[in-house]
C-alpha cells in the first residue's frame, strides 16, 4: 500500500498506509489524524481539508481543478503555491512516499 | 470504573460525540449502539458517488477498526435499544439481543427515517427510499437494468438521484407536490433555475403533482398513476419526501418532544438531566442567535451540535452557535447554501443562471442572512466567512457581479 506522511501544525509527523483509491483526506480521517476536518466528507464543498503538498511531490500530484481553486481562495489558512484540498488527491502507487503539511487553520 | 457514556445512534452525530469526547480528554468508557450492521459511515455520497460507483462501502466509513480500538470506543452494531431506565446518577439500556448496557450519562443521536408514501401499490418491489446503506444497495442492485426512473419529491435527495440517472442515460421524471422544487430550502429564483436546469439535462419535471397509486406486474412496480389519469412508466420509483425524527428511545425515557422531534436547549440538553441529544432528530434553539426553534437536517449541524453535546457531557457547557450550511451536488451543478433564509425581505442575484453560475443573496432589514450558490464557490466562501463573523455585505454593492464578494465584506 502506498504511504503518505502528514506533517501536523505542531511539527509532528505521522506516516500512514493508504488504501489505493482513498483520498489523502480519507486516509487521515479514518486513522483519526487531527487537523484535517473534512466537514463535507470529500465533496469539495467546505475547504476544511487544506494541505500544502511537499514541493518534491507537487508536480506529480498536480494543481487544483477550477472549483477547488476557488475553494482554496476562501480557505481559512492563506494558500501557498502547493495548496490542495486533500479530498481531491486520490492515493495510488505512484504517490507512494507523498508528504503533505496540514494547513494550521481549517475552519 | 462506572458505566461511562452510552451513545445511542451510530451516524454522523453519534460518531462525532464519541470522537469529541476523546479529543476533549474523556477517559471513561464509550459505547455506541447502532441498528445497522456496519460501522458509522457517511450518508451524503449514497445518492451521488456511491451510485456513480466512485465510492464503495469501505471508502464511506468514517474511521477504521484501529481507530475504534485505540480510542476504546466500543461499537454495538446490528442491535437496538428496546428498554432504558435511569436513576439520578445513571441507568441501564437493554438491547433487542438482550445486552445490558450501563451508563452514567446518555447521548441520543438516533437520526431520522424517510417519510413513507402510503398509497396503493407502495409495497411493490422497486419503490425505494434513500437513507441507509441498505437503501442505497437496494437502489444500486436495480440501477443498471432500469430504463425509467420516477423520482417522487423535488428536494435534495430526489434531485441528486435524478441527476445521476440522467447522466446514466435513463428516462427520468420528477414529481413534486408543491408549486416549486426545494421549496423549504431555497427561494423561487433558485427553484426556477433548478427546474430549468434539470429539464435542459433531459429530465421531465411535473409540479403540483397529485399521485394516485403505483401500478405493477409480478409484484414489481411498473408505473406511477397520477390523479389526472396520467401514467408514467417506472422501473424504479425513488421516494424522497422528507424525513421523520426517530424518537423511539426518547419516548422510552419520556423526554419532551416538539413537532415530533427531541427538544433540546442550546447546550444540547434534553428534559432529562442525564441525557443529551444531537443531530437530525432534535429541535433546537436557532444556532445563528435568531429567535425560535429549528430542526436542521445537515452534516454541519450533526457535527457541530454533537461537539456541543460532548462538551456538555464533560461538564464544559458552551452554548451552540454555528452558521448552518448545506450542499447538494446534482451532476454538474454544485449547490451550496450558507445561513438560514427564513424571513428574508430582499434578494440580490449575482452571476448568470443561464450560464449555470450564480448566487442569490438573502437580506433581512438590509443585513445578509443567507446565500444560495450554484457553481459559484468564490461567492459561497466569501458569504460563509462574512456570515460566520457576523459581518454584512451591502446589497447594492453586491448586485455588481463584476466585483468579488469577498472585497465587499464590512464589519457593520
Amino acid at each position: 500500500m502506498p504511504q503518505v506522511t502528514y506533517i501536523l501544525p505542531d511539527g509532528t509527523e505521522s506516516t500512514l498506509e493508504a488504501r489505493e483509491g482513498d483520498s489523502v483526506m480519507e486516509t487521515a480521517v479514518k486513522n483519526g489524524i487531527r487537523g484535517i476536518v473534512a466537514e463535507c466528507g470529500g465533496a469539495c464543498s467546505c475547504a476544511t481539508c487544506h494541505v500544502f503538498v511537499d514541493e518534491a511531490y507537487a508536480d506529480l500530484v498536480g494543481g487544483p481543478g477550477d472549483l477547488e481553486d476557488d475553494m482554496l481562495d476562501g480557505a481559512a489558512s492563506d494558500r501557498r503555491e502547493t495548496s490542495r484540498l486533500s479530498c481531491q488527491i486520490k492515493m495510488s502507487a505512484a504517490f507512494d512516499g507523498l508528504r503533505v503539511e496540514i494547513a494550521p487553520k481549517q475552519v | 470504573m462506572s458505566g461511562g457514556i452510552l451513545i445511542i445512534g451510530a451516524g454522523q452525530a453519534g460518531m462525532q460525540i464519541a470522537d469529541s469526547l476523546r479529543e476533549n480528554g474523556y477517559e471513561g468508557g464509550i459505547t455506541m449502539v447502532g441498528d445497522e450492521q456496519i460501522p458509522p459511515y457517511q450518508r451524503p455520497p449514497l445518492s451521488k458517488g456511491y451510485l456513480y460507483g466512485e465510492a464503495d462501502e469501505e471508502s464511506l466509513q468514517f474511521r477504521n477498526e484501529k481507530f475504534y480500538a485505540d480510542n476504546r470506543i466500543e461499537l454495538v452494531l446490528g442491535d437496538a435499544v428496546v428498554d432504558v431506565t435511569t436513576t439520578v446518577s445513571g441507568g441501564v439500556a437493554t438491547t433487542a439481543s438482550g445486552r445490558k448496557l450501563t451508563f452514567d450519562k446518555l447521548a441520543l443521536a438516533p437520526g431520522s427515517v424517510p417519510r413513507k408514501l402510503e398509497i396503493p401499490g407502495s409495497d411493490l418491489d422497486g419503490v425505494l427510499y434513500m437513507r441507509s446503506i441498505a437503501d442505497a444497495r437496494a437502489l444500486k442492485s436495480r440501477w443498471d437494468s432500469a430504463n425509467s426512473v420516477v423520482v417522487i419529491g423535488g428536494g435534495f435527495i430526489g434531485l441528486e438521484v435524478a441527476a445521476v440517472a440522467r447522466k446514466a442515460g435513463k428516462s427520468v421524471t420528477v414529481l413534486e407536490g408543491a408549486d416549486r422544487m426545494m421549496a423549504r430550502a431555497v427561494c423561487p429564483i433558485t427553484s426556477e433555475y433548478f427546474k430549468d436546469a434539470h429539464e435542459r439535462r433531459g429530465a421531465e419535471i411535473i409540479l403540483n403533482a397529485r399521485i394516485d397509486h403505483f401500478e405493477g406486474a409480478d409484484g414489481k412496480v411498473s408505473a406511477v398513476a397520477l390523479q389526472d389519469g396520467t401514467k408514467i412508466a417506472a422501473d424504479i420509483v425513488m421516494v424522497g419526501i422528507g424525513v421523520l425524527a426517530r424518537t423511539e428511545v426518547a419516548n422510552l425515557l419520556g423526554l419532551e418532544l416538539t413537532n415530533g422531534a427531541i427538544l433540546v436547549n442550546e447546550f444540547a440538553e434534553t428534559s432529562n438531566p442525564l441525557v443529551v441529544a444531537a443531530g437530525d432528530a432534535v429541535m433546537l434553539p436557532n444556532p445563528t442567535g435568531a429567535e425560535g426553534l429549528v430542526r436542521l437536517e445537515s452534516v454541519q449541524n450533526a457535527v457541530d451540535q454533537a461537539k456541543t453535546a460532548a462538551k456538555t457531557l464533560l461538564g464544559e457547557r458552551e452554548p451552540y452557535r454555528a452558521l448552518p450550511w448545506f450542499w447538494s451536488d446534482q451532476a454538474d451543478l454544485k449547490l451550496q447554501i450558507a445561513g438560514l433564509s427564513t424571513g428574508y425581505d430582499q434578494t440580490v442575484l449575482r452571476g448568470n443562471p443561464d450560464e449555470d453560475t450564480f448566487s442569490v443573496l438573502y437580506y433581512k432589514n438590509g443585513r445578509l442572512i443567507a446565500i444560495d450558490c450554484v457553481n459559484h464557490v468564490s461567492d459561497f466562501m466569501a458569504a460563509r466567512r462574512c456570515l460566520a463573523a457576523g459581518n454584512n455585505i451591502d446589497p447594492t454593492a453586491a448586485a455588481d457581479s463584476a466585483v468579488a464578494l469577498k472585497t465587499l465584506i464590512s464589519e457593520s
